[in-house]
């Protein structure tokens, strides 16, 4: 389905519609009341900008003093080409282990990566161990957000699912009494997990350590009762020094959900004595974006999600509107780099009003790229048939007297039709908008009698 | 070759323009230190207590399993750390001392020789970290010149409890890790 | 008049010319009151935003090399319209043989507001409009022009048009809840994505409507066709006027 189809399908419930824009819309509220707290904001927004970008400019050195010191500090370090790399190395050090149920906190890479269904599929039991991960797995759904990933839910629908497989009380909906039983039956599976697996929010290529940001505390239930702690980073992920982790801690959690810091931001150097720590470094698609000029800046995203929170699309139309991975205005300009025909209508599901690039805090053009790929999309496939209309209407503008004909034309059967024969694209305006009233005569005409 | 050579010699046949690496200015914040640090604890759902606070706090609140390695309350401890971290499943409390605070949003640095076993500030059901005020620090850019580069194999910042808004975005205190978190700063 | 004051093109949106002619009428007789020599060049057409945004810019080659020519005289032009003139400085495609020509009309265009504010140096309108007026900050003009403050951004409040606006004796500017947020319009995305494109516009209205907005305005009459098109299918009582319309009317 396209955007536009799964988008009038998402506001047809309302309700939930209006709930999900406002509270969505609470969040970013909170983002720009803290931002306005920190007066070197914009700075350190510029700042980091700048740092990514160096990164990208120095990226396979950096991943080559990322893995030296990780290597040195004890972590085994893995290469993967693609998501299909990926899994097949968890599933050989899962293998390596024996081991066959592993708990996994937030990761959208293992998302992208479709690691779940692979390790299912070969006897794995996965358990994702952030909450709102749990609840959509549970649905056998996606993440619908990539910070919040069950923002897509009303607390009844959890209220109902926890009963039936967590058995709790029916009808009990409190936010509280809900949590703390998953706090039960997630605490089980922490203490039993031999492997966990966790995603990675930044790594440092000096010291070869990576940091990983959680308020719930899962990643390191995880990891700590854990033998084997399997970290993946997509190879954009990295810091050139520890101390820019100064400006991206700062900027992160704010961005995201406007609190000052996560609860729990653990820095992950070397294994305990007697543990494994391995990390899994992911291409999927990663060089091939870097390599377009136009797009690889898009790279320099620290998934944050504030883009999401800010987006009047992406806020009314929902994560699964997307049909892809990380969902609203940055996921409209990665997604079509990994697929450009299934996600050929995203760039299309944004008016450009480009708040997602005043929110951004590594200052990603995002809706300047969302343009380009519009002009990337067109030249290979016509999109909804626009290709031939817009053609015939450059021929208009084109030429003065053709535009002016067409202008009376326009005019004249807009007088002369009802409403239901004003053809195609007028026809879906006029859906729920009317047309303006049309004047007895152009500007033109006016300025021809008046000041010529 | 390897996916390693494919990746690194793919990233080299990209190029981009250098761009330097930025300095990072040392920004600092305005406004009292300790009063500033014990607002940030208060927004991250945290307690700040005098000793003499917690003090009183503590044999009321009736633990049966404590382990402190806070050098400041030495003799508090129920029973001695495990080797084992699972076996501190049932830890009613953990008493830890904090390296340094930072003021602008209440994060804590501890380290390894901090947390006896890493599982311990997370599995415990309730934290309480022992913070000397002469180690508030204003900005995160201070709290990583103190860092600076310490080898430790694991170090965090904590900055409140455990906690999630994943229903509704309605913030429930106690996810997975420790239902509370309490400051004392000595 | 002087002679040798700037001359002034004024560039009319297409869809403005051809549906709200007492916008580009407003805006001529604005800039003559504030002691311009204004013209508006016979021969404009539509600046190729449509096409471009559909993703179609490099068919506006033909559109974007006749802009240029046509204004290559003028000192300045002015448009009612943040959303062309940002198009004309940022998504037109580069004509060759006409670089110079092309770089110096980003330098000369622009939206009227800013042209009052910012070239004119007009720090404050002696007028009078006594209606509670509520803005409609259209994306364009308020993030790509950056003709006000980004509720976004860490910065010091400003804002062009209520400058102008605010000191109009018994103007009353409504506060709203969201001050910048899109409306919905989008060029063709008012068409592509209908549903979205008239949910957003109900919200912006229903801001519009819970503040006491008697009068609608804003810089661009894309933005407004729009939600105007959606209150009045609604039987919402609301006025919508150009803002070009309301200065003009002040300050007769």
């Amino acid at each position: 389905m396209s955007h536009p189809e799964n988008a009038t399908e998402f506001l047809k419930d309302q309700a939930k519609a209006k709930w999900h824009d406002e509270t969505l819309w609470f969040v970013r509220d909170k983002r720009d009341r803290i931002s306005k707290t920190i007066p070197e904001w914009e700075q350190l927004r510029e700042i980091a900008s700048q740092i990514k970008d160096n990164v990208l400019a120095n990226l396979g050195s950096y991943l080559e003093d990322f893995e030296r010191n990780a290597q040195k500090n004890g972590i085994k370090v893995h290469w993967a080409a693609n998501g299909e790399e990926h899994n097949q190395l968890v599933l050989d050090i899962l293998q390596k282990q024996n081991c066959t149920a592993i708990v996994k906190s937030k990761s959208i890479l293992t998302e992208e990566c479709h690691l779940n269904p692979f390790l299912e599929k070969h006897g794995v039991e996965v358990v994702d161990t952030d909450l709102g991960e749990r609840i959509v797995q549970f649905l056998n759904q996606p993440p619908s957000h990539i910070v919040l990933p069950a923002i897509h839910l009303k607390k009844g629908e959890i209220s109902d699912l926890f009963h039936e497989k967590l058995h709790t009380e029916k009808g009990n909906e409190d936010p509280s009494y809900l949590t703390n039983a998953a706090r039960i039956h997630l605490r089980e599976k922490f203490l039993k997990a031999k492997v966990a697996i966790t995603g990675v929010n930044f790594g440092i290529a000096e010291t070869g350590e990576f940091v990983v940001c959680t308020n719930e505390g899962n990643a390191d239930m995880g990891v700590h009762l854990a033998d084997v702690h399997i970290a993946c980073m997509g190879i954009e992920k990295i810091l050139p020094r520890r101390k820019d982790l100064g400006v991206f801690l700062r900027l992160l959690a704010r961005s995201a959900t406007g609190q000052p810091v996560t609860n729990y931001n653990s820095h992950f150097r070397s294994p305990s004595p007697g543990k494994e720590m391995h990390i899994i470094l992911v291409d999927n698609g990663r060089t091939a974006q870097l390599a377009r000029e136009k797009f690889k800046n898009s790279l320099k995203c620290i998934r944050c999600g504030a883009c999401m929170n800010t987006c009047p699309i992406y806020r009314r139309s929902g994560g699964f509107s997307y049909g892809s991975t990380v969902p609203g205005p940055i996921g409209s300009i990665l997604s079509p780099g990994l697929d450009m025909k299934k996600h050929s209508t995203l760039p299309f599901a944004s008016t450009l009003c480009g708040s997602c690039s005043d929110v951004c805090p590594v200052k990603i053009n995002i809706h300047e790229q969302l343009y380009e790929w519009r002009q990337e999309i067109t030249k290979t496939h016509g999109e909804f048939g626009k290709g031939l209309s817009m053609k015939l209407a450059n021929g208009i503008f084109k030429s003065p007297l053709a535009y002016k004909i067409s202008g009376n034309l326009m005019r004249s059967a807009l007088k002369a039709l009802p409403d239901s024969l004003i053809y195609h694209p007028l026809n879906t305006w006029g859906k729920n908008r009317n047309l303006p009233e049309t004047p007895k005569e152009s500007f033109q005409q006016w300025y021809q009698k008046n000041r010529s | 070759m390897s996916s390693r050579e494919n990746i690194l010699s793919a990233i080299r046949g990209v190029s981009i323009a250098p761009k330097s690496l930025p300095e990072i200015p040392d920004f600092r914040l305005s406004g009292e230190l300790v009063e500033t640090f014990t607002q940030s604890i208060l927004g991250n759902k945290g307690e700040v207590l005098t000793k003499v606070e917690f003090d009183n706090w503590l044999p009321n609140a009736k633990f049966s399993k404590i382990i402190s390695l806070s050098s400041h309350f030495q003799n508090e401890s129920t029973i001695s750390l495990p080797e084992d971290p699972h076996e501190l499943e049932d830890l009613g409390l953990a008493i830890l001392d904090g390296q340094f605070g930072v003021a602008e949003n209440g994060a804590i640095w501890l380290e390894d020789s901090n947390l006896g076993l890493r599982a311990l500030p997370f599995i415990t059901e309730h934290l309480v970290i022992v913070l000397n005020r002469k180690n508030l620090v204003e900005t995160m850019h201070q709290g990583y010149n103190l860092i600076g580069n310490a080898e430790s194999g694991f170090g965090l910042f904590i900055a409140g409890p455990s906690k999630t808004a994943d229903i509704e975005q309605s913030l429930v205190i106690g996810a997975h890790g420790a239902k509370s978190l309490r400051v004392v700063l000595v | 008049m002087k002679s040798d004051s700037p001359h002034i093109a004024l560039f009319i949106p297409c869809y403005v010319d051809q549906f709200y002619p007492k916008v580009g009428i407003a805006s001529l007789e604005l800039l003559e009151k504030l002691g311009c020599k204004v013209t508006f060049p016979s021969g404009q057409t539509c600046c190729g935003q449509p096409l471009a945004n559909a993703g179609y810019e490099r068919d506006t080659i033909g559109t974007t090399r006749h802009f240029i020519e046509l204004f290559k005289p003028f000192d300045y032009v002015v448009a009612p319209s943040g959303s062309c003139v940002l198009h004309i400085k940022e998504h037109s495609p580069q004509i060759p043989g006409l670089e110079n020509e092309q770089a110096e009309l980003h330098h000369k265009v622009y939206e009227l507001t800013e042209f009052i504010t910012d070239v004119l140096k007009v720090e404050k309108l002696e007028g009078k409009f006594p209606h509670r007026v509520g803005f409609h900050a259209s994306c364009h003009g308020q993030r790509g022009l950056r003709l006000a403050s980004s509720s976004e951004l860490n910065q010091t409040p400003f804002n062009k048009a209520r400058k102008l606006l605010e000191n109009l004796e018994g103007l009353e500017w409504v506060e709203l809840s969201r001050t910048d947020e899109c409306c919905g319009f989008g060029g063709t995305f008012a068409v592509t994505e209908e549903a979205l494109s008239v949910r957003m516009g109900k919200d912006r209205l229903e801001d519009h409507l819970s503040h006491k907005t008697e009068i609608l305005t804003g810089g661009d009459m894309s933005c407004i066709m729009h939600l105007q098109g959606i209150a009045t299918r609604n039987n919402q009582t609301l006025k919508f006027l150009h803002i070009a319309e309301i200065l003009n009317e002040a300050i007769s």
